[in-house]
């Protein structure tokens, strides 16, 4: 297993031109540990992640990809070791980072028995975004035409798209997703695509904003090519740190056997 | 506790409760109403108040849980609260025996405190059920620790309630702890002392208890991970488990 | 897709669209860079206040229970059909005084546990849990939203189990209770509302909720029965010429106060993980 980790957090480089003042790096995790009772759920996890990269997760189920999503989300308390997102150390800061976080996990998070503008605008509320961002991601996620049906007429499929309206709604500095294309068909695929990508297209106000993100994936050969990094989570221990370019898919399958 | 201070502790309990039970059956007069069975008074009341304050300490070492995250303030608390649960059973079983005994009927709801500790009693006959629900352990101290505090924080309040419920139906009938002639107050005092040393002696006997499990468990899980055999695994019990948090 | 940038963040006047239009198309990805510490034009108000956010929380709340008729129908029809099964019970066409007030009470109270068990259960089952914990507001707000909710669903109750409690089973006319007998119901309700989102939230995430519910909650909820019982008893006698005696509603106030204050201390802790 450790063959594998070939990368140390110091030799990733960030992407952004050299510049006097470089930014934080967005994530910083260094001995991350999380238990669940007597089993580890993630132990000992480090990395660094500039802003505005991808980290792309792999892992078979159970490797502890969600818990790693959940502690960068404020929504786990990490139990040793050092996590520290978008400049503020977690726990104690989570306040400060809070509300500048996007989530799509494995539920979506909506209350199927309120419309898709109804749960979108509860949200918006919640985070003091206008009204008008929801009409725009209604629009920008073709729902518009059945924004007014409960959540629980609409199929799995749309649901996802409401939830990914939902998670990219305040327009969120650090973006975390979990197999966000599960349930999605062609067109919303396309649909959804700049909503959840990089970020920083200038013509569209939905993506201005270059985003980190953290991208828990089983389709290695989808999401590959857009990481900055990727991680290998095995039994919640870190199997692999390693830029796309120096992994080969040996690699990778030795993580889900 | 180490051993040793267990053991002068255990030696001290048993030497007060001897100096009680001799008082109390050899010292201290007659009642003039309720004869012999008044001493059960001696018994009955150090329980309730013992009871009491186990139960409110539980609440405060649930308070140092949620503030420290250290499960041995969890730990301490449960077994608190366990300890006060069973002294409090043991203050309705002598609250009934004196009230068959003098009042004729197995139980009375004009006496205050018997009342009281049975609403007691049922609300904190559900704190191992709510253990024993949750599965995560983090997640049960947590939890456990906020039904720790907002039971404890009821206790009194109940207490008063009921009292003033009664206060102006009967007249206390199983007497009061207030004027008592020097004799039974001394063999009072000496009960109580009695009481609470037996309480702290068996709270410190079952906290030795569940950490030196906790040590075994810890030990054995260390000893599955390097050969990993299957490891037989026990029932799950509503006590808490010692897991893994950076102190 | 709108052609004019929409202004992200509901700000006080003046602040709002100015940053967001003023950036000009193109050189915004260097400035929008994420993860410094210089502060964010767009997001001067982010977070909104304990009353907005307590308000967008009840509005939700009120509206899913408007679409679902789960909890008020069901918690008014129960409590006519427990006076029915008292009539039946105690063998009695009229009750008068303790009697009166204590069925009343205990119906209201039964009533209240099926309200308790239903609150959080659709936040629990549809992840609604995460959604608020998420953003970036004062965790107290989903305390004091469940407890208004619960409090109103309580009036509603009570608005239909009173009148039926006075034609079905009371013996005195209701009109001489009326001052008094709100103020008594107002003061339970709000203990009620207070230990029963405390016990609600305490029992939804754990395996047995149903039964946990009210095995914890009726023991709470003792003394505030006491203080309601006693204080109703009066107004609910017969020939009856004073209002509701004032050291019992002191008694509920007190009650509400400080189980009102422990609630608001200790429930954070229910929803981190």
């Amino acid at each position: 297993m450790t063959e594998l980790a070939a990368q140390s957090s110091d030799e990733v480089p960030t992407p952004l031109p050299a510049s006097p003042h470089a930014p934080p790096p967005a994530l910083r995790l260094e001995g991350l540990t999380r238990h669940y009772g007597e089993r580890t759920a993630l132990g000992d996890v480090s990395l660094t992640l500039a802003a505005g990269q991808t980290l792309v997760v792999l892992g078979s189920n159970g490797a502890g990809k969600t818990t790693l999503l959940r502690l960068l989300a404020t929504l786990l308390r990490p139990h040793a070791g050092v996590l520290r997102v978008l400049g503020s150390d977690l726990p104690d800061a989570a306040w400060a980072v809070r509300g500048r976080i996007g989530l799509l996990g494995h539920e979506p998070l909506l209350y199927r028995e309120l419309t898709p503008r109804e749960n979108l605008r509860f949200h918006a509320r919640l985070h003091g975004v206008h009204e008008e961002r929801v009409e725009e991601l209604l629009d920008a996620v073709g729902l518009a035409a059945r924004a007014r049906e409960p959540l629980r007429t609409l199929s799995r499929g749309l649901t996802q798209r409401v939830a990914i309206a939902r998670a990219v709604l305040h327009d969120p500095e650090l973006l975390l997703l979990d197999e966000p294309r599960a349930n999605l068909d062609p067109a919303g695929i396309e649909l959804v695509e700049d909503l959840i990508g990089p970020g920083g297209t200038a013509e569209a106000d939905l993506t201005r904003r270059i985003r980190t993100r953290v991208l828990c994936s089983h389709d290695p050969a989808a999401d590959l090519p857009q990481a900055d990094l990727v991680l290998g989570l095995r039994a919640g221990r870190q199997a692999l740190l390693a830029r796309p370019s120096e992994l080969d898919a040996d690699a990778i399958a030795e993580l889900y056997r | 506790m180490p051993a040793k201070s267990l053991r002068t502790l255990s030696i001290a309990t048993v030497a007060v409760m001897a100096l009680a039970l001799a008082l109390v059956f050899f010292y201290a007069p007659l009642e003039a109403e309720q004869g012999f069975l008044q001493k059960i008074f001696y018994v009955h009341v150090p329980l309730a108040i013992v009871a009491l304050c186990g139960f409110v300490v539980g609440g405060l070492f649930a308070i140092q849980y949620l503030r420290t995250r250290d499960p041995r303030w969890d730990l301490r608390s449960y077994v608190t609260i366990h300890m006060s649960l069973i002294f409090a059973v043991g203050t309705l079983i002598s609250g009934s025996i004196w009230a068959k005994g003098s009042w004729g009927h197995w139980w009375v709801w004009s006496e205050p405190t018997l009342v009281s500790f049975l609403i007691v009693f049922l609300l904190y006959a559900t704190y191992q059920p709510l253990r024993f629900a949750i599965e995560d352990p983090e997640r049960q101290a947590r939890y456990a620790a906020v039904f720790a505090i907002t039971a404890g924080a009821f206790v009194p309040m109940n207490f008063i309630a009921v009292r003033l419920s009664t206060a102006y139906l009967h007249p206390r009938v199983l007497g009061s702890t207030s004027n008592l002639p020097p004799q039974m107050a001394l063999t009072f005092l000496v009960s109580l002392v009695a009481i609470a040393l037996l309480f702290a002696t068996l709270c410190s006997y079952e906290l030795l208890a569940k950490r030196t499990r906790w040590q075994l468990r810890a030990l054995r899980r260390r000893l599955a991970d390097e050969y990993p055999l299957s490891a037989p695994r026990r029932g799950r019990s509503a006590a808490p488990a010692h897991y893994e948090v950076s102190a | 897709m709108s052609a004019r940038p929409v202004p992200l963040r509901r700000t006080t006047a003046g602040s709002s669209a100015a940053p967001a239009e003023s950036a000009p198309a193109g050189t915004t990805p260097a400035e929008s860079t994420p993860g410094t510490s210089a502060p964010d034009p767009l997001r001067a108000r982010a977070a909104p206040s304990l009353v907005r956010t307590v308000a967008a929380l009840l509005r939700k709340e009120l509206l899913v229970e408007l679409r679902t008729l789960e909890s008020v129908p069901g918690m008014s029809l129960f409590a006519v059909t427990v006076f029915v099964v008292f009539h039946f019970a105690l063998n009695k066409n009229a009750v008068n005084g303790d009697e009166a007030a204590g069925i009343l009470w205990v119906t209201l109270l039964l009533a209240a546990v099926l309200g308790i068990n239903r609150l959080f259960v659709a936040d629990a089952e549809e992840g609604g849990f995460d959604g608020f914990l998420l953003a970036p507001v004062d965790r107290s707000a989903l305390l004091l939203a469940k407890a208004l909710a619960l409090l109103i669903y309580l009036v509603v109750l009570e608005l239909v189990a009173v009148p039926a409690f006075a034609l079905l089973l009371l013996e005195p006319s209701l009109g001489p209770a009326l001052p008094g007998l709100p103020v008594v119901l107002l003061l339970g309700d709000l203990g009620v509302a207070a230990i029963g989102t405390l016990v609600a939230a305490l029992a939804v995430r754990t395996r047995a909720r149903d039964l946990l519910g009210p095995l914890l909650a009726l023991p709470l909820l003792v003394p505030i029965v006491i203080g309601a019982a006693r204080a109703s008893a009066p107004l609910l006698t017969l020939g009856h010429t004073h209002g509701p005696p004032l050291r019992w509603l002191a008694t509920l106030a007190v009650y509400d106060l400080i189980f009102g204050l422990i609630a608001y201390a200790v429930f954070d802790f229910l929803l981190e993980d």
